[in-house]
């Protein structure tokens, strides 16, 4: 039974001294495995007398889970000190940017008529679109506007041949549809159109979008009431809204609509030409002519028509000071939207 | 139109300042697009006189001058201006006189020369543009009289933007008439009576373009004298209206076209042989005008001739060969009416706009010639003085505008404005307007409409004066109630922004390029097709309309190229145009939308994660098919190598992209000799789609999932290089059966190992049924089926 202590605490000094899990496992075969040292001092017992074998069982026992027990502790150990380190061997710049899935943008211009249709179509509009090379008809004659009407001079047109230009307004689509489509009706026509004029506030193309509404009794609050609530839910401000006589062959009364100015709220600044208001867009009721031209009956329908630039609307939202950036496309600026 | 403030106020003077008159005519729809003072701030400026000069003794620029017009005396001032001569009357500024910019005049040593106070030219009182010397003013102007008082000085020029309906306003009258409608104030119209004829002398007159002309008016005036100075009152009103002083003959007739709004025009009546014709010009007809330029006349333009030749342009610019000059001593003045629509385009056909021509087409008061010449007469004989003729015309009364009777519905009227005007409020203010009421029901009004307003025709005209003059900002405002209908949402096309959306996701940036591109760099493009080109193009670069999306992303990748962006991806969507001369005129300019995509330099923006590469076939290829795959429809596209790729791309690396047998589009390299030629020097990648069908979208329709194990089997075969992966994999569908449930490429490979002309594609198969485990001998024989089929049609073997 000596035996059994020197076996104990050479078994215990070398747990305590096995640096990795292999060979923690070959002390714990070579122990206490079936044919392991320990495990063989049982045999011995049939050596003693039947008084004598429970205590020295008891004993060769307590041996084996005193090893046990180191082996266990030792693994623990050792496991713990090999995560620790794989841990300690993972760890990362975690200030390093992660990997880029870069995303591009919408141009501004889309960017601000997805807006604007947003907030038509959520109250029953429609979206309309047409040509851009059109014909006389569409564009002018339907609208009220006769060959050599002075209101021709006003349209900087471009002429494709001696009976198509390109579109200088979206109110062709508004006539395509009242042909297409009659009454009662509520579309957005968004689009681009052309105007032969080229300066730091003119470019030759640029995008409207118009509106039009045809029932059989609509007024002009009713104008003035959709106009000035798209401005303000536009702006997201409640914005002052003011309506102006103006003159436009197709709609009659005419208005050209002015918000206070967005930039100095309307004390006069070089944005608004010192005037507190900015120029938005025209409007007004459609006139008795275009309802004919659209095999429409102006004595039983009524209906009214607005048309805004959207590069204007664009620059006043987002703060864009130069018209000519939009069609430059320089990656400086359209990443900006 | 520029008018004098003050000149307006002569007419119709309320009791409000400037800044409220210019919002209220604002207000009611003549747009006051700028105010401007006649004349800058100052003060302590007299009208003087130089009574003697002399030279500098030190500065050979400098004279010494000794000047009138200060209450103490006279006073010596040095002075550097060219025209500083004796007896010339001049603007003095004495010493405490301020002139704009707060600039003081103190009494100062030029060179050792004492100068009290400073002469002045026009700039440096801010009243006009000459700079060239001393302002030099009449010389019977009152020496010693505040200037400011003695030009009227304190004026603003009122700048209106008038809408083309309104000519009735492009006068002082016609302003004035309406600043009274709006402020309920006396309108003092001016007292015309006719001259009394002093001779009977007369020209014949003979309208052979009656409907064109329906009036003209002439009177012979003889013996004036055209070297009269226009007087000063009469000088500044017209340069207040930007209009320069030309002597007395034409200074008049340009007074009355700003005053009375009726464009004259007087003729040296010696030039004038026989009688007048008011004629169409013959073809080819040529006229010298009165700015030097020689005109070949459109056709259809109208002129004034003489028994001889065409002396004007009619209601546009006078000839030369009949034009006052000094010596002139005897006029034919001429007033007339024409038409509008006999003068509307004509200037412009020729490059031409006159002050005549802008309110000829836009009409002029057919009521009004005889009012305008017996003012003009009585002008010219107060300046040139000269015996008056006895006035002569010619009139065809059925071609004269008839004023319009108008019913104006009282119900309608309220219903459009959402508002009941008051019955007096509307006579009032429409008979304010010069509209004559003729009957009054419970119904409606009849009005009859005033000469001089041709806009007014149909009732809706009515409505807009009364909501003009009412004011559009008190009219009420609704939110209106229209019945909806649930409109239409079809699920079977996807949106022009979901297919943005995902190119956006993928790294393009939106561009919008002109719709018009270089005819040149367009060329490249063009594919030979016949192309849209515009008439008018507002530059030789922008003539012609796009035939694809690409020309106009190629410049602005050009434009970012420029500006150092060496990672490059754009796209755009629109309409691109062609040009079909056979097709019906419905049909002639057919318009196809298209998105169009481009991709340059570097595959991934600059990172410590990313290898560095530049952007391949397949980034571009990738990037369509996630874009088709936003319809959901994905599998009913197919690419195939081009057969007949545009010339301008790159004959190996390009797709053509079919939606079942439909060609949509195509995707690949740009051809390195037409990326050369725009400049590039690496490969452009690009795309275009015809958009209408790619937006097409499939419903998804549920398929059963399987609760049985799926089976994975790969496969690599070896083919020869020209065979296509979607030979291959179209050949393993058809020949798996049914069970098949995926095939994913995996590797392809080329080199050592694989026989050279060769390549090896290596194939993840999934098979699957729905209904029960698949048995080993099932797959096998699926797959040995898949191996014979490879190599019967391809000559495939397994590697």
């Amino acid at each position: 039974m000596e035996n059994l202590a020197e076996l104990t605490s050479e078994a215990l000094k070398l747990v305590a001294g096995a640096n990795d899990l292999p060979a923690l496992d070959a002390l714990r075969v070579e122990y206490l495995g079936k044919k392991g040292q320990i495990t063989a001092q049982l045999k011995t017992l049939g050596k003693l007398s039947a008084e004598e074998r429970p205590a020295a069982g008891a004993k060769i026992n307590e041996a084996k889970v005193q090893v046990q027990d180191a082996i266990n502790a030792r693994r623990e150990a050792l496991e713990s000190a090999a995560i620790n380190a794989r841990l300690a061997s993972e760890a990362l710049d975690v200030t390093l940017p992660g990997r880029a899935s870069e995303s591009g943008n919408l141009h501004p211009v889309t960017r601000t008529l997805n807006r604007i249709e947003d907030i038509f179509t959520r109250a029953g509009y429609s979206v309309e679109q047409g040509p851009e090379v059109e014909d006389d008809f569409h564009n002018f004659e339907a609208l009220n506007i006769p060959s050599h009407h002075p209101a021709r001079a006003m349209h900087d047109t471009f002429y494709v041949d001696d009976h198509h230009v390109l579109r200088t307004h979206t109110s062709p689509v508004q006539i395509r549809t009242m042909l297409n489509r009659k009454g009662p009706l509520k579309v957005i026509c968004p689009g681009r159109v052309y105007r032969c004029d080229s300066d730091l506030t003119h470019t030759p193309m640029f995008h409207q979008v118009e509106g039009l509404v045809v029932d059989s009794d609509v007024s002009f609050a009713d104008l003035k009431g959709v106009v000035a609530q798209f401005l303000r839910t536009f702006f997201e401000a409640d914005v002052p809204v003011r309506f102006r006589p103006s003159y436009f062959p197709f709609t009659e009364p005419s208005a050209e609509m002015d918000i206070q100015c967005t930039h100095c709220q309307g004390k006069g600044c070089r944005i608004c030409k010192k005037t507190g208001w900015l120029e938005v867009g025209g409007c007004g009721m459609v006139h008795p002519n275009v309802f004919k031209a659209c095999d429409m009956d102006p004595e039983t329908v009524s209906g009214f028509a607005f048309g805004m630039g959207v590069e204007r609307l664009a620059m006043l939202r987002y703060g864009i000071n130069d018209l000519r950036m939009f069609f430059e496309n320089d990656l400086e600026f359209l990443q900006q939207f | 139109m520029k008018i004098s403030e003050a000149w307006l106020r002569e007419w119709a003077n309320p009791s409000i300042n400037t800044e409220e008159l210019v919002a209220q005519v604002t207000m009611a729809g003549l747009e006051v697009d700028a105010v401007e003072p006649v004349a800058g701030a100052f003060t302590g400026v007299v009208v003087g006189k130089i009574v003697s000069v002399a030279a500098h003794p030190d500065a050979e620029k400098l004279r010494v001058c000794q000047v009138e017009g200060h209450a103490e005396g006279i006073k010596q001032v040095v002075c550097g201006a060219p025209n500083a001569r004796e007896g010339l009357v001049i603007p003095f500024a004495t010493i405490g006189a301020k002139l704009p910019g707060d600039f003081k005049i103190k009494k100062a040593k030029l060179r050792g020369v004492e100068s009290f106070g400073m002469l002045c030219g026009q700039t440096e009182l801010a009243c006009g543009d000459d700079d060239s010397g001393l302002w030099e003013l009449p010389s019977e102007a009152p020496v010693g009289h505040d200037l400011r008082e003695y030009l009227d000085l304190d004026d603003n020029i009122l700048e209106l933007d008038l809408t083309p309906n309104r000519s009735d306003c492009l006068s002082v009258r016609g302003i004035a008439r309406e600043v009274s409608v709006l402020n309920t104030c006396d309108y003092h119209a001016l007292k015309i009576t006719p001259v009394a004829a002093q001779h009977q002398e007369v020209r014949s007159v003979t309208l052979e373009a009656s409907a064109a002309c329906p009036r003209y008016v002439g009177r012979l005036i003889n013996k004036v004298n055209n070297q009269a100075a226009t007087p000063t009152w009469m000088v500044e009103k017209l340069r207040r209206a930007g209009i320069a002083s030309l002597g007395p003959i034409v200074d008049v007739t340009n007074y009355v076209l700003i005053e009375l709004g009726q464009p004259m025009h007087a003729f040296d009546a010696e030039k004038v042989q026989g009688g007048i014709t008011v004629r169409l010009a013959e073809p080819g007809e040529k006229l010298a005008l009165l700015n030097e330029q020689t005109i070949t006349l459109p056709s259809n333009a109208l002129v004034i001739a003489d028994d001889e030749q065409a002396l004007a342009f009619a209601g546009v610019m006078g000839g030369q060969a009949s034009a006052v000059n000094e010596q002139t001593s005897a006029i034919l003045l001429e007033s007339a009416f024409f038409e509008p629509t006999a003068i509307a385009g004509r200037a412009r056909n020729v490059g031409l706009h006159t002050d005549s021509s802008h309110r000829f087409e836009r009409g002029v008061d057919p009521q009004l010639q005889h009012q305008a010449i017996e003012r003009a007469t009585q002008l010219i004989v107060d300046i040139c003085g000269g015996e008056v003729g006895a006035v002569f015309e010619q009139v065809s009364q059925e071609h004269l505008p008839t004023p319009a009777t108008i019913k104006l519905n009282k119900q309608r009227l309220a219903r459009t404005l959402g508002l009941a005007l008051p019955d007096e409020d509307v006579v009032r203010m429409l008979t304010g307007l010069g509209l004559v009421l003729e009957q009054e029901t419970e119904l409606d009004w009849t009005f009859i409409a005033p000469s001089y307003r041709f806009d007014i025709a149909i009732e809706a005209d009515l409505v807009e004066e009364l909501a003009r003059l009412y004011g559009y900002d008190k009219l009420p405002t609704r939110t209106p109630q229209f019945a909806d209908e649930l409109p239409a949402t079809p699920e079977s096309t996807v949106s022009l922004r979901t297919l943005a959306a995902r190119l956006v996701t993928r790294g393009y940036q939106e561009a919008i390029t002109y719709s018009f591109v270089e005819p040149k760099l367009n060329a490249y493009f063009a594919e030979g097709a016949s192309v849209v080109t515009l008439k008018n193009p507002i530059s030789a670069d922008m003539a012609e309309m796009r035939t694809s999306i690409l020309p106009g992303l190629v410049q602005a990748l050009q434009h970012n190229v420029n500006r150092q962006q060496t990672r490059i991806r754009l796209f755009e969507s629109g309409l691109v145009f062609a040009h079909d001369p056979h097709a019906s005129a419905e049909k002639t300019y057919p318009q196809t939308r298209k998105i169009a995509g481009l991709l340059y330099g570097a595959r991934e923006e600059s990172s410590w994660t990313q290898v560095k590469r530049d952007v391949d076939f397949y980034d571009v290829k990738g990037d369509v098919e996630a874009l088709l795959a936003a319809t959901g429809n994905q599998s009913a596209y197919r690419f195939a190598a081009a057969q007949n790729a545009p010339t301008y791309m790159h004959p190996g690396q390009t797709a053509q992209v079919f939606l079942d047998d439909k060609l949509v589009g195509f995707v690949g390299a740009l051809h390195p000799t037409t990326a050369k030629k725009l400049g590039f020097n690496k490969t452009l990648f690009v795309f275009e789609l015809l958009l209408d069908d790619v937006l097409g979208a499939a419903i998804p329709a549920f398929s059963p999932l399987s609760k049985f194990p799926a089976v994975n089997r790969d496969l690599a075969v070896v083919v020869k290089e020209d065979v296509t992966a979607a030979d291959i994999e179209d050949a393993i569908r058809a020949a798996a059966g049914e069970d098949l449930k995926a095939v994913t490429l995996f590797d392809v490979y080329a080199g050592e190992g694989v026989e050279s002309g060769h390549k090896s594609l290596a194939y993840s198969l999934v098979f699957q049924r729905l209904s029960e485990t698949l048995q080993d001998e099932v797959i096998q024989q699926a797959f040995d089926n898949i191996v014979k089929t490879l190599n019967e049609r391809y000559g495939a073997s397994l590697r």
